[in-house]
């Protein structure tokens, strides 16, 4: 991994929903899905992207692939060919990135289309970039079936003959099926079984090996991306609070919201300190972000300062000198 | 297009998931989509009674020049208003006509006004519904105004206006059914189409690039045909009822043509209903029996077309 190729970068990218009420549809507020995120993808990295839901990480992770457009802000892609700005695309123009960034859904009830079988669910998209006769795709379906160990068989059987896990492996087949160079994996474990998620996550790690693939893993477990991110970014409201290399977070931690999602996984190690910090209350509303820092509602170090400025990201020496946080009380230690 | 085919080593993860491909491969293989759906409609005695007497209605219906011993038009002077007899099944009506007759042809036009109806109608909401439900925006919007001034508008009053400015038609009839009867079919399918929209395989498409009219029809239509399908049934029996309704009323198909509720029409005069029952009973009869055989091939579709009862 070169640690300064950006494959993808994004800057102050803001997806804001309007709420419409009244009989007249009139705006009468914006739901801050995603409130201003910096952030640089590195080519060939695995991206940890977490927070509790309602967060704004899924929503960022679909504003990555253009599903949801900014409403504000830039994303740009890195290629062979140049910078690409994606946000100022329409659907043409996105369609020549659409095979680059590809996307693994968490659902994996309702990421295969019941009505299909998986060769019909996998075609359509092998045959919108070209590849034009059946006997091929069949080939092609049939390869990636196999390379996510499933038997070539299956190509022909309905989304409701095969296990929670056999499908998530599917739906990675597809998404790998237009050879993509960055893939979204949004929660693309939670809803499988602990056993089957270390395979999955595993048979992740190998296609990424093969296939050269760059990774933005969404998930609200931190024990999932220890063992798999090589950075981490930590999202509250909308914005990201901590950003550093996986290790560092989870050895150094700096902003109290990553130090109570870290005391919140059950741990087996005698050594990190397992009292664990119970979060108040629930996320606040997106719609109506509290002032100044946005964790501080819930925040056990909050102090005046935090009510009334909004902390900026800012770097920290750390071990690798790029360890970014949002608090103001940082600078000062930490009270224990 | 893709190299999924390279190979390389084969490590201990390969092994474990031979072992569970082949734990997989045992217990795949029994169930039949297809199938499923059959057996569980046919499950269901009642839908299956129904479509019993809807095919033996349907096929009577058109097989009536074979079946029918008496011309449905020519009237008899010597058999006016007789009671059934062995040579009258059904009797005569008031002008020597064999009822038995009229039915039978009278159910061709009457299927015909309420399955076409019910089809065409069915064309024009989905087509519309299906893609305004999954695009949405401003297209949905027109669509669903437009949807609910048809809705709103009372049909009598349409019917009046079309008899008025066109004159009584058979085609006058089915062109008013569908403008009216559009409208409900649309709004079920835009509503099947906006919870379809969430689901993730819908996303993915999308993220493909694929275009919107492709991932309707093509993808997300087939998982709204169930409901569709119940709607077209249901929708049939309704108009068959409305066709029968306006017939009686005399502002439905023009009453030289024999329909159900053609024949019910001689039902009006306060005599007729006092003293002749073989004129409107058995057609009112038969009329209940096939819109209830239609209600229960409707319900049994639901049941066996439900997703939530899988199986
Ligand atoms: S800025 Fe204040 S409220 Fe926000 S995390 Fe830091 S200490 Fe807590």
């Amino acid at each position: 991994m070169q640690p300064n190729d950006p494959i993808l970068t994004l800057r102050d990218v803001q997806v804001h929903f309007p709420i419409k009420s009244g009989i007249l549809k009139r705006t009468s507020g914006h739901v801050r899905a995603v409130d201003g995120v910096d952030l640089d993808v590195y080519r060939g990295e695995v991206l940890g992207l977490v927070g509790e839901s309602g967060c704004g990480k899924t929503t960022l992770g679909k504003a990555i692939l253009q599903l949801v457009r900014a409403t504000n802000g830039t994303v740009t892609y890195q290629g062979d060919g140049g910078e690409t700005e994606l946000t100022t695309l329409d659907d043409a123009g996105l369609f020549a990135f659409r095979k680059r960034l590809q996307i693994v859904f968490q659902d994996p009830h309702s990421s295969l289309n019941p009505a299909f079988t998986i060769f019909g669910s996998l075609e359509d998209p092998l045959r919108h970039y070209g590849v034009k006769t059946r006997k091929e795709r069949r080939k092609i379906v049939g390869d990636l079936l196999e390379a996510v160990n499933m038997r070539r068989e299956s190509m022909d059987r309905y989304p409701h003959e095969f296990s929670g896990g056999q499908r998530q492996r599917i739906g990675i087949a597809r998404a790998l099926s237009i050879q993509p160079e960055l893939v979204v994996c949004d929660e693309a474990v939670s809803a499988l079984d602990v056993s089957i998620q270390a395979q999955v996550l595993q048979l992740l790690m190998d296609l990424k090996r093969e296939k050269n693939l760059t990774y933005v893993f969404i998930t609200h477990d931190l024990s999932v991306t220890e063992f798999l991110c090589d950075r981490i970014a930590v999202m509250y409201l909308g914005k990201i609070v901590e950003l550093c290399d996986a290790e560092e977070l989870y050895s150094n931690t700096l902003h109290p919201y990553t130090e109570a999602l870290l005391s919140a996984i059950p741990v087996a190690d005698l050594d990190r300190k397992s009292q664990r910090i119970v979060l108040e209350g629930d996320v606040p509303s997106p719609v109506n972000p509290p002032s100044g820092c946005p964790f501080h509602p819930r925040c056990r170090y909050a102090q005046p300062v935090c009510r009334t400025d909004v902390p900026q990201l800012r770097r920290y020496r750390g071990k690798s000198g790029q360890h970014l946080a949002a608090c103001h009380l940082i600078d000062h230690p930490l009270a224990d | 297009m893709t190299d999924a085919t390279v190979t390389r080593p084969r490590t201990r993860r390969d092994a474990q998931f031979d072992r569970i491909r082949d734990r997989e491969a045992k217990l795949a293989g029994t169930t039949q989509r297809k199938g499923r759906f059959l057996s569980k409609f046919l499950n269901n005695r009642l839908a299956v009674i129904g479509f019993a007497i809807f095919a033996v209605i349907c096929l009577m219906s058109l097989f009536a020049p074979l079946i029918a011993q008496h011309d449905p038009m020519s009237p008899n002077l010597r058999a006016i208003a007789k009671p059934p007899s062995a040579e009258h099944w059904f009797g005569t009506d008031k002008t020597g006509r064999d009822i038995f007759a009229r039915v039978l042809y009278g159910g061709r036009v009457s299927i015909l006004v309420g399955l076409g109806s019910a089809l065409l109608s069915a064309l024009i909401g989905v087509i519309i519904g299906v893609y305004s439900g999954y695009v949405g925006g401003w297209l949905d919007w027109i669509a669903m105004r437009i949807s609910e001034i048809f809705m709103s508008f009372p049909q009598i009053i349409l019917v009046l206006l079309l008899v008025a400015i066109l004159g009584q038609s058979l085609v006058n009839l089915i062109v008013i059914f569908t403008l009216t009867g559009w409208g409900g079919i649309y709004r079920m399918a835009r509503a099947r189409m906006l919870s379809i929209r969430e689901e993730e395989y819908v996303q993915a498409l999308r993220s493909f690039g694929l275009g919107p009219a492709r991932i309707a029809y093509k993808h997300m239509l087939p998982n709204a045909l169930g409901p569709i399908m119940v709607n077209i049934t249901l929708s049939t029996a309704a108009f068959i009822l409305q066709e029968a309704g306006l017939s009686f009323l005399g502002l439905g198909v023009p009453l030289s043509i024999p329909t159900w509720g053609n024949i019910l029409n001689a039902a009006q005069d306060l005599r007729v209903l006092e003293q002749n029952w073989w004129i409107w009973l058995p057609v009112g009869a038969t009329i209940s029996l096939f819109v209830l055989s239609v209600n229960f091939i409707g319900d049994g579709l639901r049941d066996a077309t439900d997703p939530s009862q899988q199986g």
